[in-house]
């Protein structure tokens, strides 16, 4: 177990007077694989714009591991209406994750555009690269993003639900291709999950919150535990009503 | 054609139009292209009306159009940003306000003032003859300004525009950048109002960036094609106005409405 990339301690964040994450605790250690999960409204998206640094918790705090600055984290957000029609090259959407780097001076240099091939390969995606980002597959355009969140990320990414509307099929290979950049590079994996049975599948670590508390441990303490029983359950549950 | 040129050339307002007109068709195809991706095209249109009621109360007041003009406008576009952004007026609701409500005080100056008259048309539906010798100087000085900073700022416009939280998260000041962009699209309006009218300017802003949108995959293959497109538009509009003797503005708008419905032609079967 390397150094610690992120710890929350007791952390509480909330919108207004509203309380939606209350009293968290938990660490993220180097080389961690984390899937954050829980049912919609428990502050998943809230407690991952904290980690961002976007949100300021109302008491407790984040601190960043030792070397890691905030412009050093890798983020992958949830898609939006707007990229999703937006016209710019895979090139020129992976080159822009270089931009917190780069500072008030203009353009991009000659280090920036290596980095950007260099994860284009890494990624698998370099023949795409002069392709629009709104012709690609969703698939496609998730490995774009996270291949831009890699120009930026030294250590640690950081993932918003990467796999909303993807298949199953492109969902398991997402979730793959991460487990091999946490492995093969040792890039700490943060991410919010709505996928329960890929999270489990490639995670180490798990995060589960709830309404009424929350559990913190690794996937093979959580699968043990009485909440992933009853979670587990209602979600089973719930995809078979549907 | 080259007489033609040279015949249009040779009246002083023609050439102060087409000075005039080449740089706020430049800037406005660039701003245009971030703000349509942004989904701020109708800020423009807010900004122009207000524009218009500015430049009535100035006329009626008789102070100097610009020196008015332009401090409102921007303050304008400001407080449309801070509005949008706090949601407690949404975006669309505080640009319907600001836009009747600019254009309803103008109405109200310029009737006080001088009465109904050919000047209130011209600010609604532009004037090439409004542009003069000081107008080239404020609009070359302003142009050049706008080109600097959006070229300077260009990589972090694509950041701020494609993503903002991305762009956050990294440490990006994107406030910042989203006040840059109202105030230099304040600035174009400004400019192109009096040539193009109140009324049709932010045509120029959103038309070219629309169509070329249609066109092109790449980011700077879309502002490449809006430049083209907005200066097309801009010069066969004149032609058209100088030709048959109708309003600058109407022309360039007619004109630019074809070359998009062309566009959407082209994209059309290119998909089949």
């Amino acid at each position: 177990m390397g150094e610690f990339c992120i710890a929350c301690d007791r952390v509480t964040l909330s919108y207004e007077n509203q309380v939606v994450v209350r009293d968290l605790s938990f660490t993220v250690s180097e080389g961690d694989y984390l899937c954050i999960i829980g049912e919609n409204g428990t502050g998943k998206t809230t407690l991952m714009r904290g980690l961002l640094g976007l949100k300021k918790p109302s008491s407790g705090s984040i601190v960043l591991g030792p070397g890691i600055r905030r412009s050093q984290i890798g983020y992958v957000p949830q898609e939006t209406p707007v990229q999703r029609d937006f016209p710019a090259s895979v090139w020129e959407v992976v080159l822009s994750g270089c931009i917190g780097e780069r500072g008030m001076r203009p353009g991009f240099g000659r280090k920036e555009k290596k980095l950007a091939q260099e994860k284009l390969e890494i990624l698998g995606i370099a023949d795409l690269k002069k392709k629009s980002f709104r012709e690609l597959s969703g698939g496609q355009r998730q490995r774009v993003l996270l291949a831009r969140s890699l120009c930026a990320a030294k250590k640690l990414i950081l993932l918003d639900e990467p796999t909303v509307g993807l298949d199953p099929l492109a969902t398991e290979e997402f979730y793959h291709l991460l487990l091999d950049l946490n492995r093969d590079l040792g890039i700490t994996v943060v991410m919010v999950s709505h996928a329960i049975q890929e999270a489990l599948g490639h995670s180490d670590h798990i995060l589960y919150l709830s309404r009424t508390g929350s559990f913190f441990g690794t996937t093979q303490e959580y699968l043990s535990s009485s909440e992933a029983g009853r979670f587990l359950k209602r979600c089973r549950g719930g995809r078979e009503k549907t | 054609m080259i007489s033609y040129l040279s015949e249009m050339l040779s009246y002083p307002f023609m050439a102060r139009a087409l000075i005039v007109g080449t740089l706020v068709s430049l800037c406005a195809a660039l701003l245009g292209t971030s703000l349509v991706l942004k989904r701020y095209s109708m800020i423009g249109d807010g900004l122009s009306h207000v524009g218009f009621g500015a430049l009535a109360v100035a006329s009626a007041l008789h102070l100097a159009p610009m020196a008015v003009t332009i401090p409102v406008v921007v303050l304008a576009a400001f407080v449309l940003l801070r509005l949008s952004e706090s949601g407690r007026l949404r975006g669309d609701a505080a640009t319907a306000v600001f836009s009747t409500g600019a254009l309803a005080i103008g109405v109200m100056a310029a009737s006080l003032g001088t009465g109904m008259n050919a000047d209130l048309n011209s600010y609604l539906f532009g004037s090439v003859l409004a542009a003069s010798r000081e107008d080239v100087a404020v609009s070359a000085v302003l142009s050049a300004v706008v080109l600097a900073l959006y070229l300077f700022f260009y990589e972090k416009l694509f950041a701020v525009t494609f993503d903002e939280t991305f762009a956050r998260a990294t440490g990006m000041k994107t406030g910042l950048f989203h006040t840059l962009l109202a105030v230099l699209t304040a600035i174009v309006v400004v400019l192109g109002m009096r040539m193009m009218g109140a009324l049709l300017i932010s045509s120029l802003i959103i038309f070219p960036a629309l169509t070329s949108m249609r066109l092109f995959k790449s980011y700077r293959g879309v502002i490449g094609g809006a430049v083209v497109f907005s200066l097309a538009g801009f010069f066969t509009g004149m032609g058209i106005s100088f030709r048959y003797g109708t309003p600058a503005g109407a022309g360039i708008v007619v004109v630019d409405l074809a070359l998009f419905c062309i566009g959407c032609g082209i994209a059309w079967v290119r998909e089949r």
